[in-house]
């Protein structure tokens, strides 16, 4: 665990990596747009080669475990835990878990309900995806339960699109554009955030299986560029470098549509352990 | 685009000359302050040095100590709207020479910015390894009861990039990019979805 952790802080994924010099090359010569994503790309750069954090906010813990239920989980649990102990201690995270009674900084990133451990019974071989996810862009997360008048979403598709322009508008540069949305459409007020932030996993050029969130994914990846709030929300051509849109069922009653914003360095991984409990293989 | 070099403490002269727009390039003593530096400061508590003239970077760097030294491994600027509450007072008390973070700051903020002559410099959100490597060196750490990112860190910084988004004439580019993009939006309205396109 400890160096899946510790390559998911120091280590922007590569499909990330490359969708941000993809928007290098997208924006005019010496704007501040090109520029900014400039030190953005220089910086993960180093962050690589120096093996140091991307970001200096590095996150909350977020695992999923898919997995036989068995013992082993509580193993799991602690060797997490362990790590992301050791890795504070290194300054590879920093300390990030606030008491809010107290006030007082927890010092090594655990604390009540943190890190976020999720179990999902699986017949076949352990996955781990595991996110450090910002607090800035975790604030520009949000939820809009439909019908909404203000801006005049219906149930429908439609309706969806405008939420999620909305909430790209309303998160301007504040979650560190470009960023990537996870969205949820359904579930309940807990299960959308989280289904939303499972989106986030996907890899940025896959393709959605439903061709109407397919559509829904490039249309609103479009239009959100067309906004011009740019990286950092300086203007340019880049807001965003990926939508990716999932789905639950949802009461009769309730519509919700929840948009997980997660910054330009996402950092997500997921690997398969083998039957030692070791990294067998990076997805 | 033309790199003016300024230097932390800031001459009102040269806070006066910045315009939005305008890429700078840094040197000089700064101090990082967050929430609850922020929060400390606004309601009275005595600032552990003179900041006049100092940038204020919002800024929770991650810090370990090497051999007795402290070392920076990460510094990127944090969400600055979040000190909205308490900036303009802390200005107008303690007259900082500029403001540095990230994301821009309201209407409060920009006011007292013309009132006392100081500007806003945006710095890139998530640069953490390219501005820790502008730090020269750490001179100093104050009020660590707030724990180590909250702490207010006194640094030495070389050449760190950033850009003028709020000058001390009542300009804002997060105003200019709001309205534009709100428009656009308006305009994005109007183009209803359909799969069968």
């Amino acid at each position: 665990m400890y160096d899946l952790i510790r390559k998911t802080s120091t280590v922007l994924p590569e499909d990330v990596t490359l969708a941000i010099k993809k928007a290098i090359a997208r924006e005019e010569k010496s704007s501040v747009a090109e520029q900014t994503l400039d030190i953005i790309l220089k910086s993960i750069v180093l962050s690589s080669k120096n093996g140091l954090p991307i970001c200096q906010d590095t996150g909350t813990v977020l695992v999923m475990i898919e997995g036989r239920p068995d013992k082993s989980i509580f193993h799991l649990e602690k060797s997490i835990k362990d790590a992301i102990r050791k890795l504070t201690k290194e300054g590879i995270l920093r300390q990030n878990c606030v008491c809010p009674l107290t006030e007082k900084n927890t010092l090594d990133n655990t604390g009540k309900y943190v890190p976020q451990i999720h179990f999902e019974p699986v017949n076949g071989p352990t996955r781990i995806s595991i996110m450090l996810k910002g607090g800035g862009s975790e604030n520009m997360s949000t939820q809009y339960s439909l019908p909404n008048s203000k801006i005049q979403a219906g149930r429908d598709m439609e309706g969806v699109r405008r939420c999620i322009l909305d909430a790209v508008f309303q998160a301007q540069g504040k979650g560190c554009a470009p960023g990537i949305l996870g969205v949820c459409i359904g579930g309940d007020r807990a299960s959308g955030y989280l289904i939303a932030k499972k989106q986030l996993f996907r890899k940025l050029d896959d393709k959605n299986p439903s061709p109407v969130l397919a559509a829904l994914e490039k249309t609103v990846l479009k239009q959100a560029n067309e906004l011009n709030v740019g990286p950092m929300g300086l203007g340019g051509k880049t807001t965003l470098l990926g939508v990716k849109i999932g789905h639950a069922g949802r009461h009769p009653a309730c519509y919700f549509v929840t948009v997980s914003y997660s910054c330009w360095a996402t950092r997500r991984y997921v690997v398969e352990l083998n039957q030692k409990g070791e990294i067998k293989k990076w997805i | 685009m033309d790199i003016k070099h300024i230097t932390s403490p800031l001459q009102q002269e040269v806070i006066k000359k910045l315009a939005v727009g305008d890429m700078v390039s840094i040197s000089g003593r700064i101090v990082t302050g967050r929430d609850q530096i922020h929060k400390y400061l606004a309601s009275g508590g005595n600032p552990p040095i003179d900041l006049s003239g100092l940038v204020i970077y919002h800024c929770g760097p991650v810090v370990i100590k090497e051999k007795g030294q402290w070392k920076i491994t990460a510094a990127g600027p944090t969400t600055s709207v979040r000190e909205e509450p308490y900036q303009a007072e802390i200005i107008s008390k303690l007259r900082p020479g500029a403001i540095m973070g990230k994301g821009g700051m309201g209407e409060k903020t920009r006011k007292a910015m013309s009132e006392c002559g100081c500007v806003y410099l945006h710095a890139t959100g998530g640069a953490a390894q390219y501005l820790a490597e502008c730090i020269v060196k750490v001179e100093g750490v104050y009020l660590e009861q707030f724990g180590q990112p909250e702490s207010m860190w006194l640094l030495t910084i070389k050449d760190l990039p950033a850009l003028v988004t709020m000058d001390s004439h009542g300009n804002s580019l997060h105003d200019t990019v709001l309205n534009d993009s709100s428009k656009r939006l308006e305009g994005l309205f109007s183009q209803p979805f359909s799969v069968r396109k």
